[in-house]
């Protein structure tokens, strides 16, 4: 397989004594979209929660096994400057609610206290906002409270805040879940752009979803990878006969 | 048939009942009015311009002021503000965001054990740790009982305004490699701060009518007072000596510190009611 940005090796994870991943070994493309497909519990947030070591802050939660970034294990590195490199855009739009639309997109610089000029912060934040197909319709509301936005609106919110940090991962858990079907559309067609810089993780339920935005699909099932390979391969001829079972619609 | 007069038995229990309650509410308030209609009757008549602005007249002279009362009152709540404010606010994030440690148990039985003390108690514990070593009342010592009186109203206040803000909010900063103390300080409080502000208001609502604790702490004194280290009039503690004294004129005083009192705290959960709807942050 060509460039990997992550491998995951052996990766377990548990939330006190129950086993929420077995064994998943998994390696991720660079600069492609990599879709996590799988019945709703099969623990497809806990493996993209274990990608930026949010997985971890839930009290007793713990993983086992190592998942590294490039050729730096990630368990070994500063969880903050882990989560810096690899964004994350939750199930649900959570934009800050006391902040503008312009603040929430350079939150990160903000609240880490890097002080940025007026000239680049408004360069990062009209960038950040074009890339994610937001730019036209808030530019001239852009001091307003994020939180007035409609939901697809602040899902877009959302990944230009995580796409201001420059990440080199983006893991989205959902992120249309909760959208009608042209807001869910405008953030596939930005899901596909987003693959010129980034290395995008989708979390999808959606079996038409992940056909139409991935290059690679990934099929959990109760906590184990069953498959993984390119996604015209597995949607068409499909090794394993769970992933099949999926496919058809004969369970989850 | 009988089906249809079961429901007409029932509606009719319901309207019974919604009345019921209503009816109790309404009396519930009655005593309130009856107080409110007293103080105003008697007090506002006391109230003029030379109530704020002139000391207390001499004994047998008519007329005066309380201006050194509403000063001291202003001090006190002020001296307890800067000690309860910060102290209670650290309590309160401690609380919520570090809660399930032994320490935090111990923290909230010490909290909920401190908001029961009578605040007599509280009074003459702040004399024998304050008033007896520094020798002499104070309005530091007054400031610092109230301070104890206050504190468990703004720590659990902020503990509970805080434990409502949604946790996806914190995982938001978290995730953007945020580190944990400034994700508190910069994501948790500002989204709380309506709710700790309003804390901290019905906090100084709840001390600024305390008499008992400043019996023998802040003590009380004729004089336009400034300095926290000397002993300092406050309204209560007028009301308190003057409504006990035999002159009529100081009655009359009584009445209107009293009257001026009741306004405060009125427009004090007034404020508190407007400032908790109008900042009211959207998630
Ligand atoms: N905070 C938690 N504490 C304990 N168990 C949890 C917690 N979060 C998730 N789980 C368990 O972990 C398993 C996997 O959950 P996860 O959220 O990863 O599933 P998912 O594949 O994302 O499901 P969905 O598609 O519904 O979002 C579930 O069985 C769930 O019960
Ligand atoms: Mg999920």
């Amino acid at each position: 397989m060509e460039d990997t940005i992550l491998r995951i090796e052996n990766l377990c994870a548990f939330f006190g004594d129950h086993r929420v991943l077995s064994c998943v070994n998994l390696s991720v493309p660079r600069n492609k979209t990599t879709a996590v497909m799988g019945p709703s519990g099969c623990g497809k947030t806990t493996l993209i929660r274990c990608i930026n070591r949010m997985h971890e802050l839930v009290q007793g939660a713990s993983t086992t096994g190592r998942i590294l970034l490039h050729d730096d294990d990630i368990h070994r590195m500063n969880p903050i400057v882990v989560r810096r490199r690899i964004g994350m855009v939750f199930q649900k739009p959570n934009p800050f609610p006391t902040m503008s639309i312009y603040d929430n997109v350079i939150a990160g610089y903000k609240l880490n206290g890097v002080r940025l000029g007026k000239a680049e912060s408004d360069r990062i934040v009209e960038e950040s906002l074009v890339k994610a197909a937001l730019w036209d319709e808030v530019k001239d509301i852009i001091h307003r409270k994020g939180t007035f936005l409609s939901g697809g609106q602040q899902q877009r919110l959302c990944i230009a805040r995580s796409l201001a940090m420059a990440p080199e991962v983006l893991l989205l858990d959902e992120p249309t879940s909760a959208l009608d079907p042209k807001a869910t559309s405008r953030i596939e067609q930005l899901i596909f752009e987003l693959k010129k810089d980034v290395t995008v993780l989708l979390v999808t339920h959606n079996m038409a979803q992940a056909a139409r935005v991935s290059d690679y699909t990934a099929f959990v099932y109760l906590g184990e990878l069953v498959e993984f390979g390119p996604t015209e391969k597995l949607f068409t001829v499909p090794e394993d006969r769970r992933t099949e079972e999926y496919l058809t619609g004969k369970f989850g | 048939m009988r089906e249809e007069r079961r429901i007409v038995v029932r509606v009719a229990w319901d309207r019974l009942f919604s009345a019921a309650t209503a009816l109790l509410s309404y009396l519930s308030l009655i005593p309130l009015f009856l107080i409110l209609y007293y103080i105003g009757r008697r007090g506002i008549s006391a109230v003029d311009w030379d109530f704020f602005t002139s000391l207390p007249a001499p004994v047998g002279e008519t007329g005066g002021g309380v201006s050194n009362a509403l000063v001291g009152s202003a001090v006190l709540i002020g001296v307890a503000c800067v000690l309860a404010v910060p102290v209670g606010i650290a309590a309160g994030v401690f609380l919520s965001e570090y809660g399930k440690s032994r320490l935090a148990g111990a923290v909230r039985l010490a909290v909920d054990v401190l908001q029961g003390i009578p605040s007599i108690v509280i009074g003459i514990i702040a004399y024998l740790w304050i008033v007896r070593p520094m020798r002499g009342f104070s309005a530091l010592s007054g400031g610092a009982a109230l301070a104890m009186l206050m504190l468990p109203v703004v720590v659990r206040s902020t503990e509970e305004t805080l434990r409502l803000i949604p946790s996806a909010l914190r995982e938001a900063s978290l995730a953007l490699g945020v580190p944990r103390h400034r994700t508190v300080l910069k994501v948790i409080l500002p989204a709380g701060l309506s709710g700790i502000l309003t804390a901290v208001i019905l906090g100084v609502a709840r001390i600024s009518g305390e008499t008992a604790p400043l019996l023998f702490t802040a003590f009380g004194s004729p004089f336009m007072e400034w300095n926290v280290l000397r002993p300092m009039n406050s309204l209560p503690l007028m009301i308190f000596n003057y409504a006990t004294s035999p002159y009529p004129e100081w009655h009359a005083l009584a009445w209107g510190a009293s009257f001026v009192l009741a306004v405060f705290m009125l427009l004090m959960n007034l404020v508190a009611k407007v400032m908790a709807r109008r900042w009211k942050i959207r998630f």
